[in-house]
């Protein structure tokens, strides 16, 4: 606040992407005519000029430091002349215009333990929200450890081995979903099963009532006096748990390592290709949070993984094939149990309910 | 240096890159690092966070772009008794020079824990962890020296992110880079300093394959389309034909419209049926591209669970040509932002504020005709909200 707002640059607005781009892609940008995927993690684009390009993509587990970020830079001046860019997977991209360079790269990247792949029909890098990296709500589980231990399982996934169509999986803990996890084919949602606990010496001192009751999504938070103080109670009845009211008022605590629990959820998509966009389904209710390996939710992720790989046509996403086989089938084949927590109860869920005759035996 | 991190060493084994491994590092150097490292190591024994619920921070000017955060034990982890997210708005389709990104690093490894996320899921650069003190000094120096500025937080609107769009993809229908450049600059106020009912986001995909996810991650989604004709090269066909691929069984019978066909080699495309999905397009990218009269879709009221529920975004205006300077799209979103801003509850998205007064009166805030291109199908109960009737003598 001391020094003077003159001498400080406000609302400059990001750095101007023009000044980041490979002279080889700002020659050619809107030129490209073609493209085709030479390996998994390999691209060539082909510009109506006959110019190419060669894409190097490379995971990373999107928490890294500055050291591994110079090292990456290091790459990108020997191979990429100083330019690189990330993806909305949280992939590194090289772009080599000396198509030479890719096994010389690979070698080094592979060196250095980082994974190339990532493109075409397999298994993408996963999404995850912050867990207790940084987060003051998420359930018990922690998304880079979980993000960390499904992609070991899946390692040969991301980097060699074909699926009918590629699987995109994603991981929230808790039910604000910033992992965006329900378009994916594949989520793991991390969730409480217990109505908050509301601590009556707290509220009248950090809570607003009217915003703490009006955050709930089925009005079970009711106003109330406690030894002459205002405070609120909650019907366990209504309460779903969704933990919206302590995102508002902290003395509503929800987190609760005994109770909360990991769901499974599949068959989400966003592209608009052949079917139209959908959200994921629940698979697998709840699966204990054991870290710092979750063994119970890695096996269940790799046992849809390994289903779908041996019962999907090509060019079949996971919701895609679920469709086209049902959900009956989905489940015996993937042995997951199929219980009444399956069935929706929430707003609309009549909507989800089959409505023919239409049945496989 | 470091305490014993029994469970999270189980997590550096594996062959996928380790972001123990990462922490771990930069622990060595850092004492910041080094107490997230012991947080966080407490945090697997005991399978709960360590963070205290909020807090307020930022720097001089700003709104937003800096997110409080406070050890629940700075007795035992000091290090992280202050802990704050910087967020910086990434450049478009996050391309980047080294000499930028190392700039960067330098300032942070000065000011703060030396961690970050590339990216946060909004698109931000997010710099993991810094002291209250170190805020307006590490701000100061990334915006004079490395150019660079705050993202998004709170009810405004939040960074915005965009595809690889035409600077290397070929199915791009406008220019994603630009476009997202153009409203991030012209919406630096609002973005900066938040004073909406609550987030809002926009992304910008350059076509139906929707590659940043726009559809359901953000509140605006702006996803290029066509209006002509499939470019269509009959020699690759031909090619893809005579190196063995089936086309009919991968491309004709999987198109959801059934507006393909095969004839003495010549594919051909009934486009008046085609709803382009892309998927003909994507198997065959030689032989295949999307038209030449080219625009976007702009759809609305994308977001994730909390507290309604999940909304995949509906579709707003159904084709728009856009070319510099995107007027329409910044009088939309202004329109937006007055119409929302004027009768949304607090904290609804403008998703859920158009499920419950409906898309139709929406609409009709923002001077748009109806139009069934905005709907799956007409609605399915009788209950209609007629605006008029005559009284007897009338």
């Amino acid at each position: 606040m001391e020094a003077s707002p003159k001498a400080r640059k406000l609302d400059i607005g990001p750095p101007d992407y023009r000044q980041f781009l490979h002279p080889v892609v700002k020659e050619n940008y809107g030129q490209w005519k073609y493209h085709e995927n030479l390996r998994p993690g390999v691209l060539v684009h082909v510009s109506e000029t006959g110019a190419e390009i060669y894409t190097v993509r490379a995971g990373s587990p999107r928490l890294v430091n500055i050291d591994f970020v110079r090292r990456i830079c290091d790459l990108a001046d020997r191979y990429a002349d100083g330019f690189l860019r990330f993806t909305s997977r949280n992939n590194i991209e090289f772009m080599l215009p000396n198509k030479e360079n890719i096994d010389p790269l690979i070698a080094e990247l592979e060196g250095m333990g980082i994974p190339v792949g990532g493109t075409g029909k397999i298994i993408h890098n996963m999404l995850h929200s912050q867990g207790w990296i940084h987060c003051h709500t998420p359930a018990s589980a922690d998304a880079s450890g979980i993000t960390k231990s499904v992609m070991d399982e899946l390692y040969e996934y991301f980097t060699a081995k074909e699926l009918p169509h590629r699987v995109k999986i994603a991981f929230a803990c808790c039910t604000a979903c910033c992992g965006g996890i329900f378009w994916s084919d594949i989520a793991i949602l991390a969730l409480h099963r217990r109505p908050p606990r509301v601590n009556h010496d707290y509220v009248w001192r950090v809570c607003e009532i009217p915003t703490t009751l009006a955050s709930c999504p089925v009005t079970a938070i009711k106003p109330t006096y406690v030894d002459g103080k205002t405070s609120v109670t909650i019907d366990e009845d209504k309460c779903v748990y969704c933990g919206n009211c302590y995102s508002i008022c902290s003395a509503c605590e929800i987190i609760d390592p005994v109770n909360d629990v990991l769901s499974i959820w599949a068959g989400g998509k966003l592209a608009n290709a052949r079917s139209e966009p959908m959200l994921a389904k629940l698979v697998v209710p709840s699966l204990p949070s054991n870290p710092p390996r979750w063994p119970e939710v890695v096996s269940a992720v790799k046992n849809i993984v390994e289903v779908y790989a041996q019962n999907a046509r090509k060019y079949e996403r996971l919701g895609e094939w679920i469709n086209r086989i049902g959900w009956p089938r989905f489940f015996e084949l993937t042995g997951f149990e199929f219980t009444k927590y399956h069935i929706d109860d929430f707003k609309h869920a009549g909507q989800t309910y089959k409505k023919s005759v239409q049945l496989k035996f | 240096m470091v305490d014993k991190t029994e469970m999270l060493d189980e997590l550096e084994k594996g062959p996928w890159p380790s972001f123990v491994s990462q922490i771990k590092e930069q622990a060595e150097k850092n004492p910041i690092s080094r107490d997230l490292l012991r947080q966080l190591e407490q945090s697997y024994k005991d399978k709960k966070l360590y963070w205290r619920h909020g807090g307020v921070v930022g720097v001089w000017g700003y709104g937003s772009g800096m997110i409080g955060r406070y050890s629940a034990r700075p007795d035992l982890f000091p290090g992280v008794a202050e802990f704050h997210t910087v967020r910086l708005n990434n450049p478009s389709g996050w391309f980047y020079n080294t000499k930028s990104l190392r700039q960067m690093c330098d300032i942070w490894e000065k000011y703060g824990s030396g961690l970050l996320y590339m990216h946060g899921m909004t698109g931000d650069i997010l710099l993991l962890g810094t002291t209250t003190e170190n805020l307006q000094p590490c701000f100061d120096e990334l915006s004079s020296e490395a150019s660079f500025d705050l993202g998004g937080s709170g009810p405004g609107i939040r960074t915005i992110s965009c595809c690889v769009g035409p600077a290397r993809c070929e199915w791009a229908c406008y220019d994603t880079l630009d476009v997202t450049y153009d409203l991030t600059m012209t919406f630096q106020s609002e973005m900066h300093r938040p004073s909406l009912p609550h987030k809002f986001k926009i992304k910008c995909s350059g076509c139906p394959n929707d590659c940043v996810g726009a559809i359901l991650r953000s509140d605006l989604p702006i996803i290029g389309t066509w209006r002509d004709t499939i470019q269509i090269d009959q020699e690759a066909v031909s090619e893809y034909i005579n190196g063995g691929f089936d086309i009919v069984s991968y491309v004709i019978n999987r198109c959801p419209t059934q507006c393909m066909r095969l004839t003495e080699k010549e594919l051909g495309i009934n486009d008046r049926e085609c709803s382009r999905c892309m998927h003909c397009i994507n198997v065959l990218p030689k032989a295949l591209r999307p038209g030449k009269e080219r625009g976007a879709t702009i759809l609305i009221g994308g977001k994730t669970q909390l507290v309604e529920g999940t909304i995949i975004s509906s579709v707003l205006i159904p084709f728009i040509k856009l070319t510099p300077p995107y007027q329409e799209i910044k009088d939309l979103v202004n329109k937006i932002w007055d119409f929302w801003g004027e009768y949304a509850r607090g904290r609804e998205r403008v998703g859920e504020f158009i499920q419950r007064i409906g898309l139709g009166d929406f609409l009709e805030g923002m001077g748009i005709e109806p139009n069934p291109y905005m709907v799956a199908h007409p609605r399915e109960n009788p209950h209609i909200k007629f605006e008029e009737y005559y009284r007897e003598g009338d």
